[in-house]
């Protein structure tokens, strides 16, 4: 019987099984950012087991709130780069060379086939867009990947979604993975691994790719994956170039990961996205989805572009093709946070910070920021925030805000008429 | 310790999220127990704002929830709140992988039941007290209420789960094993 790519990547890393559904992994990529490492560094060093496994494997940065707002923050973050020189982990990023982990470790081509990848980061689903599998952990499970990098997870069941058809004009990847969770639900994907695929998934881009695998922990998923395929090797080209001789045999390799035909799924999923039309949260879950069409007119007090799910500078792209021109409307306040430095450089190149700048919006450093509600744009009691990120939970982005999570293109046309509107009727 | 439990407390709802259990904002703290008052803090239930002061959530040391509980967040923080707040077991339709993994790794029990039986707890009046019998897998709930009848029902853990939690947590089982 044939195996699914999750399957196979687990088969290749086992190290143990202490019950035939419990599996020990051994762990490529240990990735660390500064909210949830420090206080795994200082359990560990408590209980006199401050080491790495191999420092080479380790990636950290201080991305939530940097640069660091205040005593707090600035300790989290110095416990973190002590430890990161301590160890002598080469790629750590600090102030000025930092971004949001899931777009910059990819950026850096930390993530490749059939790697396993673990972070104390529920969206480190993300990286499943290379082929890979990621998954989020808590403080228990990465201070076991630093001191001795494995980790455990179930034998792994797959759902597979197979998404055709032709998106129209202004819909995106974002659209496409909002539908998705609508239709199976927060608890759709839990201890699954969903796989994307279809020709919908083999036509994205990476940064698309990243937009849908983010947010399968949304659905539950413990990852999400596609197949590494020649748009892979050609994004992580400059990483790999001593390993293969051309981007051909790169794909050539690649192809031993893929699910094979005949493997078997807990349930697999056809979705056709020819008529889908822009998506967007209400509510408190990230499944309580409906058109953007369906909810026009209602008020929006902040527009939040960035993040791991949408701060990438496709995303960027997009948000300024609206707003080209435009201005934000009076009593609408606009934030964008590009993901990392190089998608800043990028979008100041390509004129885009520009555009921003000139609609009225605040130009944040790479970070977090509102995404998670610690800084940066945390919303008042009442207020309401149209918001390219992942999750929409009470209190989130602060305490009695609400949270709108739709696509960069409806975010910025919410920015410019100050309500809900549909995108498509302000593209050219 | 084979058998424990205590006052419970009832959660009904499904999909508690991590940050109900413990919002983001506190997730500077560098300490366990300074996340004690702040358990549960944004919870809606009913769509309205849960009083985590109330004597039934202070006594106590059992938690009764639905489906998909502790979904969202990598955050063990959330784990953590109930631990410092002195609740050992969590009873669910379900749990989300990454909170049911800390719960273990943490080496306090998450025991998932079906709907039927969640049903039947929550459909208990009074003050109940849940026991958790880890050898004979049983729990049994008591109503102060002489109109409710106590009911028993049983659980299944896994082999993995259970020596993690005799391992005193994953980060000991695996310093010794790897
Ligand atoms: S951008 Fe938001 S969802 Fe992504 S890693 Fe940061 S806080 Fe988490």
């Amino acid at each position: 019987m044939g195996k699914t790519i999750a399957e196979k990547i687990f088969e290749a890393h086992l190290r143990d099984s202490p019950t035939a559904d419990n599996m020990v992994l051994d762990i490529d990529v240990v990735m660390c950012h500064e909210i949830t490492t420090p206080i795994a560094i200082m359990d560990l060093v408590e209980k006199g087991m401050d080491s790495v496994f191999d420092p080479k494997k380790i990636k950290a940065v201080i991305d939530h709130v940097t640069p660091a707002k205040d005593s707090k923050t600035a300790l989290q973050g110095k416990i973190l780069r002590d430890w990161a020189i301590r160890h002598n982990i080469e790629d750590f990023f600090d102030v000025g060379s930092n971004g949001v982990c899931h777009a910059l470790f990819p950026e850096k081509g930390f993530i490749q086939p059939g790697y396993t990848v673990i972070m104390g980061d529920s969206h480190t689903c993300t990286h499943g867009a290379f082929g890979a599998f990621a998954a989020g952990v808590g403080t228990t499970d990465l201070e076991v990947g630093i001191y001795k990098g494995v980790c455990t997870f179930r034998a792994p069941k797959t759902l597979r979604i197979e998404i055709s058809g032709n998106l129209s004009s202004g819909v995106t990847a974002k659209d496409v993975i909002l539908a998705i969770i609508k239709k199976i639900t927060v608890n759709g994907g839990t201890d699954k691994v969903i796989e994307f695929a279809g020709p919908v998934v083999d036509n994205f881009n990476m940064s698309e790719r990243m937009t849908l695998c983010n947010m399968a922990v949304e659905a539950g998923a413990t990852s999400g994956i596609c197949m590494p395929d020649k748009t892979t090797a050609e994004y992580l080209w400059p990483f790999i170039q001593d390993k293969f001789d051309s981007v051909e045999s790169a794909v050539e390799s690649y192809r031993q990961w893929h699910s094979d035909s005949d493997a078997e799924y807990e349930e697999t999923l056809q979705i056709d996205i020819t008529s889908l039309e822009p998506q967007m949260t209400v509510g408190f879950k990230p499944d309580q989805v409906v058109a953007v069409s369906s909810m026009i007119n209602s008020a929006v007090d902040q527009v939040y572009i960035g993040s791991c799910t949408n701060g990438r500078i496709e995303d960027l792209r997009c948000a300024a093709e609206i707003l080209k021109g435009r201005k934000t409307a009076k009593g609408t306040r606009g934030i964008v946070t590009p993901a990392t430095p190089q998608i800043y450089k990028m979008a100041l190149d390509e004129g885009i910070i520009k555009i921003f700048m000139d609609a009225g919006f605040c130009v944040l450093n790479p970070t977090c920021g509102a995404c998670l509600g610690m800084s940066s744009g945390v919303l008042a009691e009442g207020e309401v925030c149209a918001s390219t990120t992942n999750r929409n939970f009470n209190g989130r982005m602060g305490k009695g805000g609400m949270v709108h999570l739709m696509s960069p293109y409806s975010a910025a046309a919410a920015a410019v008429t100050g309500t809900i509107t549909d995108p498509r009727t302000l593209l050219a | 310790m084979n058998t424990f439990g205590g006052p419970a407390l009832f959660l009904d709802r499904n999909d508690i999220n991590t940050d109900e259990i413990i919002p983001a904002r506190y997730l500077t703290e560098i300490t366990k127990s300074a996340l004690r008052p702040h358990l549960l803090e944004d919870l809606l239930l009913d769509g309205k704002q849960f009083d985590n002061t109330s004597k039934t959530f202070k006594d106590a040391t059992v938690v009764v929830s639905r489906a998909n509980f502790g979904c969202g967040s990598s955050r063990e923080h959330a784990v953590w709140a109930f631990e410092v707040n002195e609740i050992r077991v969590i009873i669910a339709e379900s749990f989300a992988r990454i909170f049911r993994q800390n719960m273990f790794n943490c080496g306090i029990l998450a025991i998932e039941l079906p709907k039927g039986e969640i049903d039947r707890i929550l459909a208990l009046q009074g003050e109940v007290i849940i026991t958790v019998n880890l050898e004979e897998e049983k729990i049994k709930a008591v109503s102060s209420l002489e109109s409710d009848s106590p009911l028993t029902c049983s659980f299944s853990l896994n082999k993995f789960d259970r020596d993690l939690v005799s391992a005193g947590g994953w980060l000991a089982y695996a310093a010794q094993r790897y």
